[in-house]
C-alpha cells in the first residue's frame, strides 16, 4: 500500500480545484442578491405562487412548457380545482400554460416581447427572480425602473399589492463627472401588502417559478434516495465478492 | 434417487456444453478470446485506485451510447425544435429526466474518468516503451472525444450550445487563406444554423462514436499485446514461473472484474448522487445559460466552453494573437502526443524517479486545474496575468521533462512489484 495516502491527496487535491471553482450565476449586473429562502417542497407556497402567476404574469409570460395536468398532479390540486382557478384560457387540462400574446403584439407594448418563463428557475436562479421581483421602482419620471436588472422593460405589474418604491441616490464624482447611483429604495405610497406579507408572496411566486423550472424536483431526491441505498448495498456485495476472490493473491 | 445418479447427470451435462463449445470454437474462437483477454490474461496484482478509470472509462462509454440511443428516439435535430425537445424529453418522456441528466453528466464524469487515466500514466510511465501505441491510440479517442463532446453541447440548442459553437468554429477561421471557407463549410451555412444543427447530430450520433469504438479496440489490443504496466513501472513478463506465467501476474478474470465491479458500483454511487442531487453540478456540468433558447441576436455577458475544455481555452485566451493563440491551443494538445518520447527516464513509476518528477508532475498538475478555472472566469487584467503564468508552467513541464529525465536522479527498481 505504498503512498496510497499521497495518491489520496492528489486526488482530493484534484477534487478540490474542481469544487473551489467559482460557479458564478448568469445573473448579470453586480448587484447583491438577498436569499430567496424557497422551499419547492412547500405544496401551500407553490399553490400560492401558481395563483399570483395565473392572476398577474401569465397573460404576458407564457409557461410554454408547463401542462396544466401536471401542475394539478404535482401541486395535489383536482382538474376541478385547477380548471376554476388556475385556467383563464380556454385551453384543455392537457394543454400547456401558454398566453394568446404573440411576439410582435409584445414587441408593440413593451419594445421587447415578454420572454417565456418555463425555465427561467434554471437560467437564473431563484435568488435572481425574488430579487427582481421586490426591487422595482419608480424614477423621477414616473417610469419603472429595476435595480437588479437596469431598464428592464418590465412595468411594475404587482405595484398595488408592494406600493410604490422610489429610489435613494447616491452622488459622487467619477474624474469631472458627476454620477448617481442608486443605493436603496424606499416605500413612497403603501401598496395592499405589508412589506412582510409581499416577501412572503414573492417567495411563494418564485418557488412556483423554481418549480416549473424542473418540475422533476419534486421527486428527484426521493428516486435518488433509493438509488443511493441500492448502490451502496451492491457496492458492500463487490467488496465481499472482492475479497473472498483475493484472499489468495499474497 | 442416489447422489451418484445426480453427479452422473452433472457429468454428462457438462460434456454436453463442452461439446457444445467445441463445436462453436472450431468455428469461431470464443475460448480463445476470453482466454487471451480474460481469463488468462496476466495483469500485475498491484494496480492502485488510479487502474480502475480504465474499465469505468468504458462503463461510462457504455452508458453514454445507451442513454444516447433513448435521446435520439425523442430528439428532434433541427433550429426549430431542438430546445422544445430537449424540454419535452426532461418533461413529458416517461423517465426522460433520467435518461437526459445521465447523458449530460455522463459527458462531463467521462472528461474526469479521462483525466485521471491520463494522469495514472503520467503517474506511472504508461506511455513509455514499449506502449507508445496504447498512448497514441488513447490520444486519439481523447481529441475524438472532445470532438463528440462539443457537437453534443451544441444539440440541445441554448444560448452556450450556440455561441459556444460560435467561438470555437470561428476558431478554424483564423487559419491562413482556407479559413473563411473552411467554417463554412462545417457549418454548411454563412452562419450557425438549422444546417449546422443537422450535420452535428450526424456526428454525433453516427460518425464519431463509431470511430472511439473502433479506436478503443485498438487502444485495448495494443494493450494486451503489450500487457498492462503498473504502479512500479516494472515488467511482470520478466518474471515467469516455469509454466511461463508472470509471478507478479493474476488473471484478469476474475480477480480484476470483481475488483472492477466494486470500482464501478462506487463510481456509479457518486455518479446517482450527482444525477438525483445535483444535476447542474452548480452550472459546471448543464450551465445556467444553456436554459435560454439559442438566439443569434443576444450575446450573452460571458461565453465560454464547457469546464473540461477550459484549460486550453485559457491557453487560448492567453495569446493577444488569434491565430498565435489558436496555434498555441493547438500544440498544447498534441504536446501530449509526444509524452512517451519526451520522457527519457530510465525508470518508468514516479516511485522511482525521485523528488524532481514528483515536483514537476505537482506543478503541471496545479497548472491544468488553476488554467482551467482561469479558462471559464471573465478575463480581467489580473487574471489574464496569471493565465499567461500558468500557460508558461504548462509548457514548461514537457521541456523541462525532456531535459531533466535523461541524467535525473532515480532509485533502485525493485526486482518484483510491491503489493
Amino acid at each position: 500500500m505504498i503512498s496510497l495516502s499521497r495518491q489520496f491527496g492528489l486526488v482530493a487535491a484534484l477534487v478540490m480545484g474542481l469544487a473551489l471553482t467559482p460557479a458564478a450565476h448568469a445573473a448579470g449586473g453586480g448587484a447583491k442578491l438577498v436569499p430567496s429562502e424557497v422551499n419547492v417542497h412547500d405544496l401551500a407556497s407553490l399553490q400560492s405562487g401558481a395563483q399570483l402567476y395565473v392572476n398577474y404574469c401569465i397573460g404576458c409570460h407564457s409557461l410554454n412548457f408547463m401542462r396544466y395536468n401536471r401542475l394539478a398532479a404535482d401541486l395535489e390540486l383536482s382538474e376541478e380545482m385547477v380548471t376554476n382557478n388556475l385556467m383563464f384560457t380556454d385551453a384543455k387540462f392537457g394543454e400547456p400554460m401558454t398566453n394568446a400574446m404573440t411576439k410582435e403584439a409584445g414587441e408593440l407594448f413593451f419594445g421587447k416581447a415578454p420572454p417565456d418563463l418555463s425555465l427561467i428557475g434554471r437560467s437564473r436562479g431563484a435568488d435572481w427572480i425574488y430579487n427582481y421581483l421586490i426591487n422595482f421602482y419608480q424614477d423621477e419620471n414616473g417610469g419603472w425602473n429595476n435595480t437588479i436588472l437596469e431598464n428592464a422593460a418590465m412595468p411594475h405589474v404587482l405595484w398595488q399589492l408592494q406600493g410604490i418604491q422610489v429610489p435613494v441616490y447616491e452622488t459622487h464624482m467619477e474624474g469631472e463627472v458627476e454620477v448617481q447611483k442608486v443605493v436603496s429604495l424606499e416605500l413612497a405610497e403603501p401598496g395592499l401588502m405589508s412589506e412582510e406579507e409581499y416577501q412572503s408572496a414573492m417567495r411563494d411566486l418564485t418557488a412556483f417559478l423554481d418549480y416549473v423550472g424542473e418540475p422533476i424536483q419534486l421527486q428527484r431526491k426521493k428516486i435518488g434516495v433509493w438509488v443511493m441505498a441500492f448502490l451502496a448495498f451492491f457496492a458492500f456485495l463487490a467488496f465481499l465478492l472482492k475479497a473472498e476472490y483475493w484472499r489468495d493473491v499474497h | 434417487m442416489a447422489t451418484s445418479d445426480n453427479s452422473m447427470e452433472t457429468n454428462a451435462a457438462e460434456t454436453r456444453a463442452e461439446a457444445a463449445m467445441g463445436w462453436i470454437d472450431k468455428r469461431l474462437p470464443v475460448t480463445k478470446f476470453w482466454n487471451d483477454h480474460l481469463a488468462k490474461y496476466y495483469a500485475p496484482k498491484n494496480f492502485n485506485f488510479w487502474y480502475y478509470m480504465g474499465s469505468l472509462a468504458i462503463l461510462v462509454l457504455a452508458m453514454q451510447i445507451l442513454t444516447g440511443i433513448f435521446l435520439t428516439m425523442q430528439y428532434k435535430p433541427s433550429a426549430a425544435e431542438a430546445f422544445a425537445s430537449v424540454e419535452y424529453i426532461m418533461r413529458d418522456v416517461q423517465w426522460g429526466w433520467l435518461v437526459r441528466y445521465m447523458h449530460s453528466t455522463g459527458a462531463s464524469f467521462f472528461f474526469i474518468v479521462i483525466y485521471l487515466h491520463m494522469f495514472r500514466a503520467m503517474l506511472y510511465g504508461s506511455y513509455r516503451k514499449p506502449r507508445e501505441l496504447v498512448w497514441v491510440f488513447g490520444m486519439i479517442i481523447y481529441l475524438l472525444l472532445m470532438a463528440e463532446a462539443f457537437f453534443g453541447y451544441v444539440l440541445p440548442w441554448g444560448q452556450m450550445s450556440y455561441w459556444g459553437a460560435q467561438v470555437i468554429i470561428n476558431l478554424f477561421g483564423a487559419i491562413p487563406m482556407i479559413g473563411e471557407p473552411l467554417t463554412e463549410w462545417i457549418r454548411g451555412d454563412y452562419f450557425i444554423s438549422d444546417a449546422t444543427v443537422n450535420r452535428f447530430f450526424a456526428l454525433h450520433v453516427i460518425a464519431l462514436p463509431i470511430a472511439i469504438l473502433g479506436l478503443v479496440v485498438l487502444h485495448l489490443t495494443a494493450l494486451h499485446e503489450t500487457g498492462s504496466n503498473n504502479p512500479d513501472g516494472i515488467e511482470i513478463k520478466e518474471n515467469k514461473d516455469a509454466n511461463g506465467i508472470p509471478r507478479d501476474g493474476i488473471p484478469f478474470h476474475p480477480y480484476y472484474t470483481v475488483k472492477d465491479l466494486f470500482g464501478a458500483a462506487i463510481f456509479m454511487l457518486i455518479f446517482a448522487f450527482v444525477i438525483f442531487f445535483w444535476p447542474e453540478g452548480g452550472g459546471l456540468f448543464l450551465e445556467h445559460d444553456n436554459f435560454v433558447p439559442a438566439d443569434p441576436l443576444v450575446t450573452p455577458t460571458l461565453i465560454k466552453p464547457v469546464w473540461y475544455f477550459t484549460p486550453y481555452y485559457a491557453i487560448l485566451k492567453a495569446v493577444p494573437d488569434k491565430l498565435m493563440g489558436v496555434v498555441l491551443m493547438g500544440v498544447s494538445v498534441m504536446i501530449l502526443f509526444f509524452l512517451p518520447w519526451l520522457d527519457r527516464s530510465p525508470v518508468r513509476s514516479i516511485r522511482y524517479k525521485g523528488v524532481w518528477y514528483k515536483i514537476l508532475l505537482f506543478v503541471f498538475a496545479i497548472a491544468f486545474i488553476r488554467l482551467g478555472m482561469l479558462g471559464m472566469a471573465e478575463g480581467t487584467p489580473a487574471e489574464m496575468l496569471e493565465t499567461r503564468f500558468w500557460t508558461f508552467v504548462y509548457f514548461a513541464f514537457f521541456i523541462l521533462l525532456f531535459f531533466l529525465s535523461k541524467g535525473g536522479k532515480t532509485k533502485p527498481v525493485p526486482e518484483r512489484v510491491t503489493h
